[in-house]
């Protein structure tokens, strides 16, 4: 892999064009029409990174070249691989239809003047961390991610809650790029080679693998938002602009994921056993905790921000499973868990990009990002709506969707779990696999949720009652998305198969070459022990709904009156009286919320007679924050104002502690040697 | 060709078949619970007269109902067709029986749920409101438990087709499995809640608090009701074909037998549902409703049950190795 | 009879006899713990009964016995009575809810089962069969007795668990004090049973807790 290769060129330039229209923007940013450049700039480098990961993923690309760029005597490496492609194919996707939607904006000079030049420096560092063949590239790459998607949080800084959002998120960025350089630090090892290949060519002893796994889960997990270090996630996430909310959840959050990948499956050599327990129990902990958190949000952007806690966690768990049979030396189940965990991957970027656009036109057209204001935008926004829905859907793990195929692979791979020697292995998965079914039933009802309470019923608020349909820019990038997920949920085996090179790359083996399957369908392992035809499946649900409608509606009857609601009876026509999204979610968090959240309820109920309002006041802990956050934070708040007092000592103090500091360090020297 | 042509027509039979029975389950259930009540209760053909009675009537719609209302009822009753399609009834090795294992059956549900669900909430009532979010709580509950139920099997046959798991258990020899009787009274209870049956919820009432599919459907009128009452008729259909065909797999054929096979195939299927239909009126006159926040409590015991299926069959096998 | 069969079989009691310890956690109806105990009991009876017959111990018979007289009718009869005539609350307390209670069960039981299996890969499969499932019925005894407020749930509990113990001993091999065991633990029991009856049970059922009404809580119990 010496030499030049001219493979990655195309990546390369459109990282270029990203950084002209950057740098352009920067400069230019008083300037209207320089602003309205940035978009199209974008969408084109977009369309030829995605092209050429395309076409290197196809054509197994391995290419790695030297730029003489960044630290002297080392170089910048750089390295294209399968893995790579696949990646960058779901950023610039992302890229290109959050750069569609972007161009349906309002140029409002103020927040636009914030935004355009840092839209396509985020989309660089993206392109550029999936690029990098060292160390010193990546963590350089990763870091430049981190803040131009901050200051992208921060564009409304005027607001308390953006203020707060990129505080957090600029801690637990730091506090990820610290633990990911340790992972480095360990991989690198006594050689101190920075370069991909070379720690490859070495890797480190179990303790180190150990330190450098962990390194690597809090590095890459928290930017992932990994429960329990998510908290920045959802205020991050939807205080940023949509098209912004959505590159981050949808896109960014895979990177993380490809960090992580990268070291675990690629760099760190042979797994141990406890790598994959690891990875199962804060997969099935983020998959079932994000999904109740998402259940009791109102706010529709958080809603999908914590989802996105919930999806991490499943590829996660499918991450788990894949080193479990990695381990074992499995590597035909170990290629199935891993193309799940990939396919979701995939499908996630796209349909949380899409819900999160969608959600980015609701908040365009009638201002709210509350649920409890919203109901009826079916009727107001009739595309938009479609669109959703077809993102709920997909997300809900529904067949004959994308979120179901990949879903379906994870839970085959759980299924031959029991072929695991090891015991602990064998209790294990099936509770994850309980918890993962679980967590696929609660998002079904988190995003009926969703749905019903903002796209269905009647307006609850003025606003929403004079709601319009959003511009062609932000149709015309949601029916992208919701037609991929669409594609990927029909022909799942074009995805599997574009994932082979992966899988070969990384553990030596793939799935079955599923392009080549009669009629299309999807076998995970072999012929008779499970399959599953979506396409068909589709065509027979098509077919028997059309000819059933048409055969009543032919031959029997058709005849149709609109009448006010029945509703037993009683109908009220104040949309007050609909559910709302708190009391959708009333029973599932009694049930599960008292558990998770030490949920309660009072009740406040006025003696007879008494003219006040009765009021139920409902209250939710969150564990994570309370235990790990509040606390430490407490703790340094505590800890500097007892330290304060150093600050205003007399100069004889300040010079004893210096000399009380200098006997200690004689003294250790002295009881050392 | 002519091979092909048998299986097509298997296939084509048994759409149309579990299409014919679906409503009987229904009839023959409450028929059952009529006579130990000692009450003379409707003939066992009432419901396939209530759905020709409902598909020609006008349908009335509310106003604020939209597109998604009218036409889930159509999708939601092709999803159940089609689910119930996938499973064995009369013959194994359908023509299209691969299409979707176990897990593709309940998910085709699970989206049927999610349409009605959504169509519970159209019309912005507060009746549809709390149908559709009981029954999503009550789906949660269900499915962990089923997901354990299906790797039981699984674990015991190899594979998750239900023409495979069915084949294994005609060939393989009666002997005592804890587990596999565990995991049938596992499934038993979520067939109940998914159901909607007694002591989850009861098909048969009016009362307003004690609805959760009914109050999902309080809107719908005509022929979109009978959409509906036929997607919930097949539901229950596919869940008993569905025990049936896993716990009780004597006399299913090879659809390969031919036409005169399969009458004796289905005959016996026919008597292992009216058997099951009977068996669900006696268990429904004999209890009584639970109070929503305990279905909790029951579903949890059919996911204990299928657990300790699975650490059975574990044991067993670490065991005997 | 051959060795499968027979090992089927044991497999089937002593696997219904872990689904009574759930049903108890399960179940909060006084009586209905009652008869679930009278179960477990009658299901140990047949469990020691069966071993003892196919593996030609006859002196087990004395212990199968006293399992199925002495837990299986006299105790839960006894017990019945009392309740009846003390006008005991017929409801079970729970200190930790009921679907709590059932995922620590089954997080005991998993704990249980991979402990005996992985120390015992060494003994014969009936022995480690025996030991698994016994030693996941002793620990949901406990659980039992520590979930519950109620004293005569708690001899349950106390009772399920020692249920356990028997079926542990029988399914060791080579253990010669099987009979005096059990019978130790009979007696040990009676005193238990009389000693809470006499001592406990009028002052923990005078009291009534109404703090937990001022409170709503939004859970499943």
């Amino acid at each position: 892999m010496t030499g030049v290769d001219f493979s990655a060129a195309p990546q390369l330039a459109a990282i270029l064009l990203y950084a002209a229209a950057a740098g352009f923007a920067a400069v230019f940013h008083r300037h209207r029409v320089a602003l309205a450049a940035v978009y199209p700039v974008c969408i084109a480098a977009a369309a030829v990174a995605s092209f050429a990961d395309l076409a290197a993923l196809i054509a197994d690309t391995n290419a790695g070249f030297r730029l003489p760029l960044g630290l002297p005597s080392i170089g910048l490496h750089v390295k294209l691989d399968a893995l790579s492609a696949f990646f960058g194919l779901i950023v610039n996707i992302g890229v290109l239809t959050s750069a569609i939607y972007g161009m349906g904006l309002d140029r409002d000079r103020d927040l636009s003047a914030r935004i355009e030049p840092f839209f396509p420096a985020f989309a660089a560092a993206m392109n550029l961390v999936l690029l990098a063949g060292d160390a010193f590239g990546f963590l350089f790459s990763w870091e430049l991610m981190s803040l131009t998607s901050w200051v992208l949080v921060v564009s409304r800084h005027w607001d308390a809650d953006s203020r707060h959002a990129g505080h957090v998120y600029l801690v637990m960025a730091a506090i990820g790029t610290v633990s990911l350089l340790f992972a480095f630090g360990g991989l690198a090892g006594a050689t101190g080679n920075y370069a991909f290949d070379a720690i490859r060519a070495t890797p480190p002893g179990p303790l180190v693998s150990g330190l450098v796994l962990a390194g690597a889960i809090v590095g890459a997990g928290s930017k992932a938002g990994i429960v329990p270090l998510h908290a920045w996630l959802p205020l991050a996430h939807p205080a940023a602009p949509s098209h912004v909310s959505a590159l981050m959840s949808g896109v960014m959050t895979k990177v993380a994921i490809y960090g992580l990948v990268r070291i675990v499956f690629d760099l760190l050599g042979e797994p141990a056993l406890w790598w994959s327990m690891i990875v199962l129990v804060l997969g099935g902990a983020s998959a079932l905790l994000g999904v109740l958190y998402a259940l009791m949000q109102h706010d529709l952007k958080r809603l999908l921000a914590f989802h996105t806690v919930e999806n991490i966690g499943i590829i996660f768990i499918g991450l788990g499973l894949a080193l479990a049979f990695q381990t074992n030396h499995m590597e035909p189940f170990a290629a199935l868990a891993l193309t799940a965990a990939l396919f979701h991957v995939f499908n996630h970027s796209l349909f949380k990009s899409l819900l999160f656009l969608g959600a980015g036109a609701v908040l365009h057209a009638t201002g709210q990002r509350d649920m409890e204001e919203m109901g009826g935008l079916i009727h107001r926004m009739p595309m938009t709506a479609l669109a959703f829905l077809i993102g709920c859907v997909a997300i809900s793990a529904l067949p004959p969707l994308n979120g179901f195929v990949s879903e379906w692979l994870t839970f085959q791979a759980i299924l031959h779990s029991p072929d695991l020697p090891q015991l602990g292995l064998k209790f294990l998965i099936p509770s994850v696999g309980a918890v993962l079914a679980l967590s696929a039933a609660l998002a079904a009802a988190c995003f009926v949720k969703a749905y019903g309470v903002s796209f269905l019923g009647r307006p609850r608020s003025e606003a929403v009652r004079h709601a319009h349909e959003v511009n062609r820019f932000a149709l015309t990038s949601m029916f992208v998305l919701a037609g991929l997920c669409v594609f990927a949920g029909l022909f799942p085996g074009v995805v599997i198969d574009l994932l082979a090179p992966v899988n070969l790359a990384l553990l030596g083996d793939r799935m079955p070459v599923q392009t080549s399957m009669p009629w299309l369908s999807v076998v995970p392992t072999v012929e008779g022990r499970s399959s599953y035809n979506s396409l068909l499946l589709f065509l027979f649900i098509v077919v028997s709904a059309s000819l059933s409608g048409f055969a009543i509606h032919r031959s029997v009857s058709r005849a149709l009156r609109r009448a006010p609601a029945w509703d037993c009876g009683f109908p009220d026509p104040s949309p007050e009286t609909q559910y709302t999204a708190s009391s959708f979610a009333q029973p599932i968090r009694r049930v599960y919320g008292t558990i998770a959240f030490g949920a309660s309820e009072d009740v406040d109920m006025p003696a007879p007679g008494d003219q006040r309002p009765a009021r139920l006041t409902v209250s939710l802990h969150d564990y994570a924050w309370e235990m790990l956050y509040a606390a430490p934070a407490r703790a340094v708040l505590s800890l500097s104002e007892r330290l304060n007092v150093l600050q205003f000592l007399t100069i004889r103090r300040y010079l004893m502690l210096m000399f009380s500091a200098l006997i200690v360090l004689l003294l250790i020297a002295a009881v050392w040697f | 060709m002519g091979e092909t042509l048998t299986l097509l027509f298997g296939q084509t039979v048994q759409m149309f078949l579990v299409l014919l029975v679906a409503p009987a389950i229904t009839g023959i259930t409450r028929r059952t619970k009529a006579c130990f009540m000692r009450r003379q209760g409707a003939p066992v053909i009432q419901p396939y007269r209530d759905l020709i009675k409902l598909v020609r009537k006008e349908a009335i719609v509310a106003e604020s109902a939209s597109w998604l209302f009218r036409v889930a009822p159509y999708l939601i009753f092709a999803l159940a067709w089609v689910a119930a399609a996938l499973v064995p009834t009369f013959a194994t090795g359908l023509l299209f029986s691969w299409t979707g294992d176990v897990i593709v059956i309940i998910a085709l549900l699970g989206s049927a749920r999610f349409m009605l669900a959504l169509a519970g909430m159209d019309i912005g009532t507060s009746f549809g409101g709390i149908g559709s979010s009981r029954e999503m709580m009550i789906a949660t509950l269900a499915e962990p438990a089923m997901l354990l139920v299906v790797l039981t099997m699984a674990l015991a046959a190899g594979t998750t087709q239900l023409p495979g798991v069915a084949d294994f258990l005609i060939a393989a020899p009666f002997t005592v499995h804890v587990s596999l009787a565990l995991a049938l009274v596992a499934l038993v209870m979520v067939a109940l809640a998914e159901n909607a049956r007694i002591p989850i919820d009861n098909p048969a009432t009016h009362l307003e608090l004690t609805m959760v599919h009914e109050a999902m459907v309080l809107e719908y009128s005509g022929r979109h009701l009978a959409m509906i009452e036929a997607a919930s008729q097949l539901k229950l259909v596919l869940y008993v074909s569905l025990i049936a065909s896993l716990f009780l797999p004597f006399g299913i054929v090879r659809v390969e037998a031919g036409p005169v096979a399969w009458l004796g195939g289905g005959a016996i299927y026919l008597g292992k549902i009216a058997g099951a239909a009977i068996l669900l009126g006696i268990w429904e006159v004999s209890i009584a409703k639970m109070r929503v926040f305990r279905v909790s409590e029951f579903l949890g015991g059919a996911f204990v049950f299928a657990f300790l299926a699975i650490l059975l069959t574990f044991v067993t096998r670490e065991v005997l190795k | 009879m051959n060795q499968a069969q027979i090992y089927d079989v044991s497999h089937l009691l002593a696997g219904m006899m872990l689904v009574a310890s759930f049903a108890l956690l399960y179940q909060d109806r006084i009586f209905a713990v009652l008869n679930i105990f009278a179960a477990q009991a009658i299901l140990l009876a047949m469990a020691v009964g069966w071993d003892a017959w196919t593996q030609q111990r006859p002196h087990l018979f004395i212990t199968a016995g006293l399992a199925l007289g002495l837990k299986g009718i006299i105790i839960p009869v006894a017990l019945h009575k009392m309740i009846v005539r003390l006008g005991v609350h017929r409801d079970v307390e729970q200190v930790v809810g009921v679907g709590r209670t059932l995922i620590l069960g089954l997080a005991l039981t998993s704990l249980s089962l991979l402990l005996v299996l992985k120390i015992t890969a060494a003994a014969e499969s009936y022995t480690r069969e025996g030991l698994a499932l016994a030693l996941a019925i002793i620990l949901l005894g406990m659980l039992m007795m520590i979930t519950r407020r109620n004293a005569v749930t708690q001899i349950v509990g106390f009772m399920s668990l020692e249920n356990g113990l028997i079926l542990a001993a029988t399914g060791a091999r080579g253990m010669p004090l099987v009979v005096e065991v059990s019978v130790a633990f009979s007696v040990l029991i009676a005193l238990f049973v009389f000693a809470v009856f006499v001592f406990r049970i009028r002052e923990r059922f005078d009291s009534v807790d109404i703090e937990a009404l001022q409170n709503v809580r939004g859970d499943t119990k």
